[in-house]
């Protein structure tokens, strides 16, 4: 136990601004953060839904509760059931063998909820566009309240996509 | 080259990569006679796929890529075509259980199937009819969704258990977590599993389709995004098909900026398993710190090339960027200090007994089983069978630039979940020592040369990517742009593994078990 205490103790708070770092990733983080919790004021649930990517958003998505990004410790937290979710967090394109298990989801999760686009498939379909299998974005298939671009979007997109949706609410 | 005495003529795949023979087989016994061949001498199927070459004047035809232990033998057979049916060649599920998921989805697809006696779809859950093929040149690939067919989600015939207090556990296709999506069917008494079956396929977007008529470059995009987590892997084999087609060697530095690539892709994606494997049991210091160690190293990458993930890096004839002195002393400071940090990680993993009591027997495989799948990667050599596609065995010599680097490949005799766990930790302290190789021994010239398509020429590529050896077959067609191309992850053969390897356990050891393979399933779903 002690030398794990000792690793913990060792590594240290990595959220924690850097002071000499000018507008530096770890500065933007900080600021993302406070202003997610101004709008908020309490806590955020996400259900994120892969409707048809490539995982190469999941692992941007999963990057944001690293410690550097630590979304989970402030308040923004990923839930198992869209029933508990304020927002759908749905990466693309969605695939028609998605596209009825999204609706489900969609329909499960109660009002007022948003949904949030991911990637550059979940916004227009990307690579993949619209096909036999593809539905293309997520917005042909659910209403979508905002769109994070990138392939894949990186976790600072990420969350600053978070927070626009969240104040289009207020 | 003669295979074991059989009477099919194979030829060597030219250029700098896996070594591959191509051979034809003058029916469907032939080809029977052939894979009965293989697989008594230990040798497994890799890969299967269907190919329309009515545009060519020919009917169908069906590729299927072994692996013995000289390399990888890609059998085709041509099937004529009969007006709108479906052709028909031998089953090799009875062979090789691994043909039975790749036989339906060749089915799905380009309308030819087995004779077997499961003809349940695979990919096609009812966006499209069972008499239309999106792989046959004729289908229509107008813009749009479903092309004009209705969606009807169709039921799939589960494996039903029977006897006193078994009952079925459905999951999915979305998981409770961020994960991709796919169905798992569970019977059990009480929380012991009895029998899992999955049904996947949710995660079909047409990648396959896309490629019909695509140029070169765009083509290099598509690969690139059929399983992001190994995005340089399939680029890779990619470029290597299409090298081995159009007769071009990519020159030395690309080889070794390839690989350098690679090393970075499998040590990021065993980071982060690593973590989530703690994290599994219950054990969320260790998520914190190897997502620690997994961001810092993927700031880097985004530094040294541009990418997070290190996309579109990787083309036919070498690669798109170029690494600096400054670049390369900075990794090598990185993968000392990530090297000192996974070694104290793994000393509080080893000594953590609750961590050791969920890992040690939990989902265990054996040589035998994994042999009968047909398993390759990671998974394999978790069950003691040394099989690396970088690494020199008997009868072996691994492609530029591993010969070269000396790869030693690593294996664990156990099979079960720690085993695989030990794993990920010796093939990061691998990688991280090959990075360093790499970088110190990286030789100058051009990083790239010019690739002009060979009509009518195919090309097969081999990569061991960090899960398990990835093949990128591809076909190009008289104009120069590509026929057909298909993509194979080693999760086609490791899905049907992790169904075993649950099966003396308990449900909610499945997310741990799960975990420890970690699958792609839009790799499979194409």
């Amino acid at each position: 136990m002690i030398p794990l205490l000792r690793h913990i103790f060792r590594t240290g708070i990595l959220t924690e601004p850097m002071p000499e770092a000018e507008g530096g990733p770890q500065r933007e983080i900080d600021r993302l953060h406070d202003e997610i919790l101004h709008v908020l004021g309490r806590a955020l649930t996400i259900r994120e839904v892969d409707a048809g990517s490539c995982n190469g958003c999941e692992l941007e998505i999963h990057a944001l509760n690293n410690p550097y990004y630590n979304l989970e410790g402030r308040g923004i937290k990923f839930v198992a059931s869209p029933r508990h979710a304020d927002m759908l967090l749905v990466t693309g394109p969605v695939t028609r063998n998605m596209e009825n298990a999204l609706r489900i989801a969609y329909d499960c999760t109660p009002d007022p909820k948003l949904v949030v686009a991911v990637g550059d498939c979940g916004c227009n379909g990307g690579v993949f566009g619209e096909s036999y299998a593809s539905c293309g974005a997520v917005e042909n298939v659910v209403g979508v309240d905002l769109r994070i671009p990138g392939c894949p979007p990186t976790p600072l997109a990420l969350m600053q996509g978070i927070l626009a949706a969240i104040r289009t609410t207020k | 080259m003669i295979f074991h005495a059989e009477p099919i003529e194979f030829v060597r795949q030219p250029g700098s990569g896996a070594p591959v023979w191509r051979g034809r087989a003058a029916d469907g016994e032939d080809m029977l006679r052939f894979a009965i061949s293989v697989h008594r001498h230990q040798g497994r199927l890799a890969a299967l796929w269907g190919e329309d070459r009515r545009q060519q004047g020919a009917g169908y035809r069906l590729h299927c890529v072994f692996a013995l232990d000289e390399g990888w033998p890609w059998l085709s057979l041509d099937l004529a075509a009969e007006g709108d049916q479906c052709p028909v060649y031998p089953d090799l599920s009875g062979i090789f259980p691994a043909a039975n998921r790749m036989q339906r989805a060749t089915r799905d697809l380009v309308g030819i199937a087995s004779d077997g006696s499961d003809q349940r779809p695979w990919l096609r859950h009812g966006a499209w009819p069972a008499d239309w093929y999106p792989l046959r040149h004729d289908a229509v690939h107008e813009a749009g969704v479903g092309v004009g067919f209705d969606n009807f989600p169709s039921d799939y015939e589960f494996v039903k258990v029977g006897g006193e207090g078994a009952h079925e556990i459905p999951v999915g296709p979305i998981h409770a977590g961020i994960i991709e999506p796919g169905h798992f069917r569970f019977s059990v008494v009480g929380e012991r599993v009895l029998r899992l079956e999955q049904r996947l396929g949710y995660q079909h977007k047409g990648v396959e389709k896309l490629f019909l008529g695509a140029d070169l470059a765009h083509g290099a995009r598509l690969v690139g995004r059929v399983s992001g987590d190994s995005t340089c892997a399939y680029a890779w084999a990619y470029a290597d098909a299409v090298e081995a087609a159009c007769r071009v060697e990519p020159p030395p530095r690309a080889l070794l900026l390839r690989a350098l690539m690679l090393e970075r892709e499998r040590v990021a994606n065993h980071l982060g398993d690593l973590g989530a494997l703690g994290n599994d049991a219950a054990f969320a210091f260790g998520l914190t710190q190897f997502m620690r160690l997994k961001e810092d190293w993927l700031r880097l990458n985004q530094q040294m090339f541009g990418h997070r993930f290190m996309m579109d890096r990787i083309v036919p004839g070498g690669v798109v960027m170029d690494l600096d002195a400054a670049a390369l002393a900075a990794m090598i400071e990185q993968c000392g200090v990530v090297r000192g940090e996974v070694r104290k990680l793994r000393a509080l993993y080893d000594a953590h007994a609750g961590l050791q009591d969920r890992f040690a027997t939990t989902g265990a495989i054996d040589a035998a089983l994994a042999r009968e799948l047909s398993l390759s990667g990671m998974a394999a050599r978790a069950t003691g069978i040394l099989l690396d596609g970088r690494a020199h065995r008997q009868g072996y010599t691994p492609p530029a630039p591993y010969a070269q680097l000396g790869v030693r490949p690593v294996t664990d005799e156990r099979g079960d979940v720690a085993a695989r766990v030990a794993l990920r930790f010796d093939e990061i302290y691998e990688s991280l020592r090959l990075l360093r190789e790499i970088a110190l021994g990286l030789p100058g010239g051009a990083s790239r040369v010019e690739v002009a398509p060979v009509g009518d020429a195919g090309g097969l590529g081999v990569i061991e990517g960090w899960r398990g050896e990835v093949l990128v077959g591809v076909q190009f067609a008289g104009d120069g742009r590509l026929a057909r191309v298909h993509p194979h992850d080693p999760s086609w053969q490791a899905w049907p593994a992790l169904e075993h390897a649950v099966m003396k356990d308990i449900v909610p050891d499945f997310p741990l078990i799960n975990k420890s393979f970690n699958l792609s399933y839009s790799g499979v779903d194409l």
